[in-house]
């Protein structure tokens, strides 16, 4: 029997999280609109995956960021908007370090061993969170590249930044595991 | 109504093998006394736990088989649920080798040795519809035990398809739910499988599994994992009859089995309410709740009550 | 021996296809295989295609058609038999008698595998199945010691599958109705052990505390890793203690006991996980993938490289070795 291992997971600076916290966020509306938009569109099979689960509310909370989100990815007009602090209303919350959640779109990490070592906390309708996760896995989602494609000409030096960034949240061991 | 009691009173019963390991002399003088004094027409025998116990009983099983006979009964030697041992395969072997006994398998690995004579399949196989049930029809087996976590609509479809099989379910007694090869009454002791000092002795009735708040939940037997609550469908029979079901299986525990077989003849040849037959059950196996939930496609462990004569209806 | 993979979603059978696997296994989007999830699994279109795609990699994939018919609804089971037969599966895995006597009869060319669901322990039930079935192969039950995984190979002349890697069920599969007491839907019959509709987490007093249906099943301090709430691992009370008193959080990795199994005449490895990532699959993957090039070229295994994958992040050889038991 091996010990357990410890969460490998940088968390974003504090002091990068701090200086965010006075940022507004109605700015980033649009953005989170436009880029879920495009997600879905290009992602059609999303939908039949998650099945009655499209309809629920997830709460996505990176901790080491002073704002959360709120995903309704229904059919119809789908929604991902910015919040200061997760409602109570949620069918779900999901919490953890950004460079953790982002590796769950991007299907880097695995989600069962983010929940195992703690790094991942869920809350609430379980069977919605496994056909999230599940719809996500399949669809192969490039996040940063989507973004990319929101900031027309200014796109690649925003993707560099946002790759490096990740990076250094990532874990050492490329296999993203550690031991 | 009268249709339904006509069926209940043709209803046989059966009781189980005792599934614990109980001290040798007790076990005899249990099947002494069903032999003399229970109401069931069919009883099934042998160690289907674990191999290391079947020498304790070994030398009173002739003599037990001889009463049970004797007083009437029709007796069924069951085979082990998980045979893997070298020295299992040999057991079973010697089992089947004889050639008037009826056998009861749990085991598919038995089956090669019965075929084309009249068995019976015991609850420990697979049997969850009415073509793998066929199958094994075709191959001789007269009496089916179904798996006890079938709801009624599937006993009821299988039933309804092989009228010349006596089907029975597990209708009383610790649901078995589960078979290893790892035995967790020498984990819980510390001990190894090898040398477990047949610790399983100290709980004639399981050892009870809590959850951490507390709540009664399983029961430990060696290699094989019951549920606490016992599984009692006194209150279902009505149902059972008209699927067709031919029998119901008592499985021993540690109470006054006698009793629990006369309060289901009573109730199936219409002499006593099931409710109040189930309040008879409750005190001759205090401490223990009574579940039916698998019948009902609910959670196993869920009990749904008897339902009263008068709102039974139809 | 062969390598055999999981796959859950067809962006996993690419990964798994990628990653080295020889074979890999899935099954549909419904409760005829045994991992029955939400958002998990292949329609016909997806399944098609993926036999397609792996087909043109060399690799096999085997569809799994593994629960067990519920009566009255048998149809459901046969048509998954056919329509797989119609992909192209070049196996199906199947559990049930009734089932596989179908196969037989309808498909007589198509290869058919033992299921673990059928918990086939020894050489006599799995001669059975071949003389009755005509099955090609069976995959064995997390029961057996290396040992005895020689000696059934051998006596029973039929090719063995065994789990290398992945979640470890500590009772006979196929013969377990711990999670239907629990929660009123059968792993066997419909395909989901401790499914997620019925799991909870919350938190308590500081603990995190797991719930199946009704049933506490586990409660862990801050900082301990979690584990999913499956009943054979949790933690219980019985009058000699509180522990996990029928397995602890772990996972099978049985790496170090790959020279063991190819001596013992194995067939086929298997990597368990059709309900994880595509992120596991390839660590996963292409670490076994790895590890039996090693093992051909005669050089030591390396250990212990995907702990961080399992379940309370510890591993096993579980039922290889006897002490187990």
């Amino acid at each position: 029997m091996m010990p357990p291992s410890k969460s490998t997971i940088a968390p974003v600076p504090a002091l990068l999280s701090l200086a965010m916290r006075p940022l507004p966020l109605l700015p980033l509306q649009p953005a989170l609109f436009f880029l879920l938009d495009r997600v879905v569109r290009r992602h059609p099979g999303l939908f039949a995956r998650l099945g009655p689960h499209a309809d629920k509310r997830f709460g996505i909370d990176p901790t080491d960021l002073p704002f959360a989100f709120v995903l309704e990815p229904r059919r119809l007009r789908p929604r991902l908007a910015a919040v200061r602090t997760l409602p109570d209303d949620l069918d779900v919350r999901i919490s953890g370090p950004l460079g953790g959640l982002m590796g769950l779109i991007d299907g880097e990490l695995d989600g069962d061993a983010l929940f195992f070592s703690r790094d991942l906390q869920v809350e609430g309708d379980f069977e919605a969170v496994v056909a999230l996760r599940n719809a996500i896995d399949d669809s192969q989602i490039d996040l940063i590249g989507e973004i990319r494609s929101l900031f027309g000409p200014l796109g690649r030096p925003v993707e560099e930044v946002l790759r490096n960034g990740l990076r250094r949240l990532r874990p050492v061991d490329p296999a993203g595991f550690g031991v | 109504m009268s249709h339904t009691r006509k069926n209940g009173a043709t209803m046989q019963l059966t009781l189980g093998p005792v599934l614990f390991n109980w001290a040798p002399e007790a076990w005899r003088d249990f099947y002494f006394r069903i032999a003399d004094e229970a109401p069931v027409d069919t009883v099934v025998i042998g160690e289907i736990v674990c191999s290391k116990r079947s020498p304790f009983i070994a030398d009173h099983l002739p003599v037990v088989v001889d009463r049970l006979a004797a007083a009437g009964k029709q007796v069924t030697l069951a085979s082990l649920i998980l045979v893997s041992l070298p020295r299992e395969r040999r057991q079973m072997a010697e089992m089947a080798a004889a050639e008037d006994a009826v056998i009861e398998i749990n085991d598919l690995s038995c089956l090669a040795s019965v075929a084309n004579r009249p068995h019976a399949i015991g609850p420990f196989v697979n049997v969850y519809n009415e073509a793998t049930a066929g199958f094994f029809a075709r191959r001789g087996a007269v009496r089916m035990c179904l798996p006890p976590e079938l709801p009624l609509t599937s006993v009821a479809a299988i039933a309804g398809a092989l009228p010349d099989v006596v089907v029975e379910v597990f209708a009383f007694g610790k649901a078995p739910l589960a078979i290893s090869a790892r035995c967790y009454h020498a984990r819980a002791h510390k001990l190894s499988k090898d040398s477990c000092q047949f610790v399983c002795d100290q709980d004639p009735d399981g050892m009870l599994v809590k959850t951490l708040d507390g709540q009664d939940f399983l029961a430990v037997n060696g290699v094989q994992t019951l549920s606490h609550g016992c599984v009692n469908l006194i209150g279902d029979i009505p149902g059972l009859a008209e699927a067709g079901v031919r029998a119901l299986r008592l499985s021993p525990q540690h109470c006054d089995m006698v009793a629990v077989a006369e309060a289901f003849r009573d109730v199936l040849d219409g002499r006593r309410e099931a409710a109040e037959a189930e309040r008879a059950l409750a005190s001759l196996y205090p401490g223990t709740p009574f579940v039916n939930g698998f019948l009902h496609a609910l959670p196993g462990a869920v009990h749904t009550p008897v339902r009263s004569a008068a709102n039974r209806g139809h | 021996m062969e390598l055999v993979c999981p796959a859950g979603t067809p962006a996993a059978l690419r990964v798994a296809v990628e990653a080295g696997a020889d074979a890999v296994y899935c099954g549909f989007n419904d409760e005829t295989n045994a991992r029955n999830f939400p958002g998990l699994n292949f329609n016909r279109e997806e399944l098609t295609a993926g036999i397609a795609l792996a087909h043109r990699r060399g690799v096999k994939v085997l569809v799994a058609i593994n629960t067990f018919p519920r009566a009255g609804a048998i149809d459901l089971w046969r048509r998954a038999v056919d329509d797989a037969v119609r992909a192209g599966a070049d196996a199906l895995i199947l559990a049930d008698v009734g089932l596989l006597d179908y196969a037989r009869r309808t498909h007589p060319g198509q290869r058919l595998h033992v299921s673990v669901q059928a918990a086939a322990a020894n050489a006599d039930s799995i001669r059975f199945y071949v003389e009755t079935f005509g099955v090609k192969r069976v995959v064995l039950p997390r029961v057996l010691s290396v040992p005895e995984i020689a000696a059934v190979t051998a006596e029973s002349g039929c090719e063995t599958e065994v789990f290398v890697f992945g979640g470890l069920c500590v009772m006979a599969e196929g013969r377990c109705s711990l999670s239907s007491y629990a929660t009123g839907r059968s792993p066997n019959m419909q395909g989901a052990c401790s499914p997620a509709s019925h799991v909870n987490y919350r938190e308590e007093r500081g603990r995190m505390v797991s719930r199946l249906g009704e049933f506490t099943i586990n409660s862990f301090a801050k900082d301990e890793p979690a584990a999913y709430p499956t009943l054979c691992k949790g933690r219980f009370e019985t009058s000699q203690g509180v522990g996990y008193i029928f397995e602890d959080p772990t996972s099978l990795d049985a790496a170090t006991m790959l020279p063991a199994l190819k001596e013992a005449g194995v067939t086929a490895l298997k990597i368990e996980g059709r309900q994880r990532g595509r992120a596991y699959i390839e660590s996963v993957v292409q670490s076994f993938r790895q590890a039996l090039t090693d093992l051909d070229a005669g050089l030591p295994i390396e250990t212990a490289r995907l702990a961080g994958l399992t379940e309370g992040q510890t591993t096993t050889v579980g039922a290889y070795r006897k002490t187990w038991r």
